[in-house]
């Protein structure tokens, strides 16, 4: 059987994946009944909707004919890596790693550290450019959310303050 | 009379100095972020809501208030000058707005976009403020069972009313719901779903979800995107005063789109987007006047309708949120959050119990409007200048502000590595086709919602038959029950698709 639309498709296994889980996860609370509804009552019955929507949706996918086949298409990996790591690494910068003992290496660092990853997710990377860019946005930030708005921020990294 | 005095105690409360300038804050930052191409009023507000954190409730609201203005003006500035449409709208504006600027009439595309809002938020304000008093009455008629009804339409008009496929949008608001399942529940204080991790024990943050999704995945989206397809082309502005010959046809247009708009925002669903869409079909079907531009072409009323159109609707949209607290789109999802914050449950005991805010934010409403004409005339050499800031500067920019926000709402970093996750699953929506408006509504009223069925079930004893045989909630569950089938129906279902892919 042909996929007749890959959005579709995928994205109604992805509505039936999460229904089921939602609604298994919700038979492990009490159901309760409908005049006396226990926490598990109304995401039992969303979790099955979901499924069986999402069993819809595949379904439509494999059936009705579409002009171009839907094509998902190739996934911006690049883009995807370099955001997600810039905000994760400024997270790790801000409020420090406790687990592997990290301490907060301050605002002014994860702006650095953020700007220069995020800026490899775009198609041209020059130093000098994105330098000046972190200074900028540093100095702003620091203006607006450290001085103006009084933010309760690390600045500096722990190892200089403390 | 009362709406009189009811608009008095308004502008008293808005016009002392202090609000006056967080108005004006507010529509500056929102035009600034607004005006940049790819990030709409969710993106917006979602970024620039912990700057109010600090304010007093009356003066935070007057502010995203401001912001959410601002945003909507900026994007059809966006619309007209680059051919891009800031938020979605926009869309319509961009047809004709930027075919005028493309023939040196920027200026009056702008103009005619400028004060056609501006005429359509006064009148907006006014049908705001002299409904709000009725519907809160009526408001208080409502038992669990009603609201539960209520949310159900409003859910199916946003559906109904958004763009592409009915059944992925019905199964993205579900899994909306069941997100909002996440956390504490209230009766039995059972964490749900929190997968022993203590933070979601307080469930997912809303500032974590808008942001991720509309923030990160737009932005991995657009930079997926080849740098041509970004190309921006801006126009150059000169003279900004419409013609004679202008007004006389953008006048008419304005009025319509106005009546149209305020109708559309008030209904659940409605708001801005489909009142520019109907607004701009409208002016398609009047006849064209001799020697006028056909639409497509760069047609003043183009631009002039949809734009009142879009914020007669955006005014409007405020009073099923501030009468009955039911969000009736994203945006107003995002007010709801915003109040919620500032320890304010919107909803008809806010008239009565906070007249100031109530009637002050109303008041403030006129008063961003008529601050945005000021800002965006005059000033729109400023905002030309941002636009052609490269986009290779403005995205890590946008990351470094989302990642703060986020961070500075619980001073916790476990925020910033949800908002990495949703980032991805936002991306991952855009691939799949899959639009996350109603997620964001249905994730607010999640909670609501259950709270309600639960309530009116314990009323009835588990009788489901208590949703039908009250009058008004039968009715609330008709009317969504007709919006269904009239979409539904192939002829109604062919035309609505047509409508959405218009050239």
């Amino acid at each position: 059987m042909n996929i007749k639309s890959q959005k579709d498709f995928f994205s109604g296994l992805m509505f039936m994946c999460v229904g089921v889980a939602f609604a298994w996860g919700a038979s492990s609370y009490n159901i309760g009944n409908g005049a006396r509804m226990g926490p598990g009552y109304f995401p039992l019955v969303l979790g099955v909707l979901l499924s069986v929507l999402g069993g819809v949706i595949t379904f439509k996918a494999l059936v009705v004919e579409t002009v171009d086949g839907e094509k998902i298409g190739t996934i911006a990996w690049r883009p995807l890596f370099f955001i997600i790591a810039a905000n994760l690494v400024f997270g790790a910068s801000i409020g420090g790693l406790p687990s592997i003992g990290m301490r907060p290496l301050g605002l002014i660092f994860g702006i650095f550290a953020l700007t220069f990853i995020a800026s490899n997710a775009g198609d041209e990377f020059n130093f000098k450019e994105v330098t000046i860019l972190a200074f900028i946005l540093a100095v702003i930030s620091y203006a607006a959310f450290i001085l103006l708005l009084k933010l309760q921020f690390p600045v500096w990294p722990a190892f200089l303050t403390a | 009379m009362e709406l009189f005095d009811n608009l008095a105690l308004g502008f008293g409360v808005a016009f002392t100095l202090q609000n006056l300038m967080y108005a004006f804050i507010g529509c500056l930052l929102g035009t600034l972020i607004g005006v940049l191409p790819g990030i709409g009023p969710l993106a917006t507000i979602a970024m620039l809501l912990p700057a109010t954190y600090a304010l007093p409730p009356v003066a935070a609201l007057i502010m995203l208030a401001g912001i959410y203005y601002g945003a909507q003006y900026g994007g059809s500035t966006t619309a007209i000058l680059v051919n891009l449409p800031g938020e979605s709208s926009s869309v319509v504006t961009v047809i004709d707005g930027y075919q005028m600027a493309r023939q040196g009439r920027a200026g009056p595309a702008l103009a005619a976009a400028g004060l056609g809002s501006f005429f359509a938020g006064c009148v907006g304000t006014l049908i705001l403020a002299a409904f709000a008093a009725p519907l809160t009455e009526l408001a208080f008629k409502f038992g669990p069972a009603e609201y539960f009804s209520l949310m159900i339409l409003g859910l199916v008009g946003a559906v109904v009313l958004a763009s592409g496929s009915l059944i992925k949008a019905i199964a993205m608001i579900i899994l909306g719901l069941l997100l909002g399942m996440v956390g504490t529940d209230v009766n039995s204080g059972v964490a749900r779903y929190s997968l022993d991790i203590a933070e979601l024990t307080d469930g997912i943050g809303f500032i974590v979800i808008a942001m991720g999704v509309f923030g990160y995945g737009e932005i991995i989206s657009n930079l997926s995107k080849h740098e041509s397809e970004r190309k921006i082309f801006v126009a150059s502005v000169t003279g900004l005063m419409p013609t004679k010959e202008d007004f006389k046809n953008m006048v008419p247009a304005v009025l319509r789109g106005t009546a149209l708009g305020s109708l559309l925002g008030i209904l659940p669903g409605g708001g801005a987007v489909m009142a520019a869409f109907a607004a701009y079909t409208l002016e398609k079907k009047t006849k064209l006047r001799p020697g006028e531009v056909p639409f497509g072409k760069g047609n003043i009323r183009g631009v002039a309708a949809p734009e009142a159109a879009n914020n007669a609707g955006s005014q409007t949209s405020f009073i099923p949120l501030l009468t009955l607290g039911i969000p009736p789109n994203a945006v107003m999802a995002l007010m709801v959050g915003a109040m919620t914050i500032h320890n304010i449950q919107p909803g008809p005991q806010v008239m009565t119990s906070n007249p100031e805010l109530f009637w002050g934010l109303i008041a403030s409403m006129w008063i961003g409007n008529l601050m945005l004409v000021i800002l965006n005339l005059p000033l729109i050499g400023i905002w030309i200048k941002l636009l052609s800031v490269p986009y290779r500067w403005l995205f890590p920019a946008i990351v470094l502000f989302c990642s703060i926000g986020v961070y500075s709402t619980n001073n916790n970093t476990f925020d910033i590595w949800m908002v990495a996750i949703f980032g991805v699953i936002g991306y991952l929506f855009i691939k799949l086709g899959t639009e996350p408006a109603p997620l964001l509504l249905g994730f607010i009223l999640g909670p609501m919602m259950e709270e309600y069925l639960r309530r009116a079930l314990l009323l009835s004893r588990g009788d489901w038959s208590v949703f039908v045989t009250r009058p008004l909630s039968a009715s609330l569950l008709a009317a969504a029950m007709v919006l269904l089938v009239v979409v539904l129906m192939p002829s109604v279902k062919s035309k609505r698709e047509e409508a959405f892919v218009e050239d």
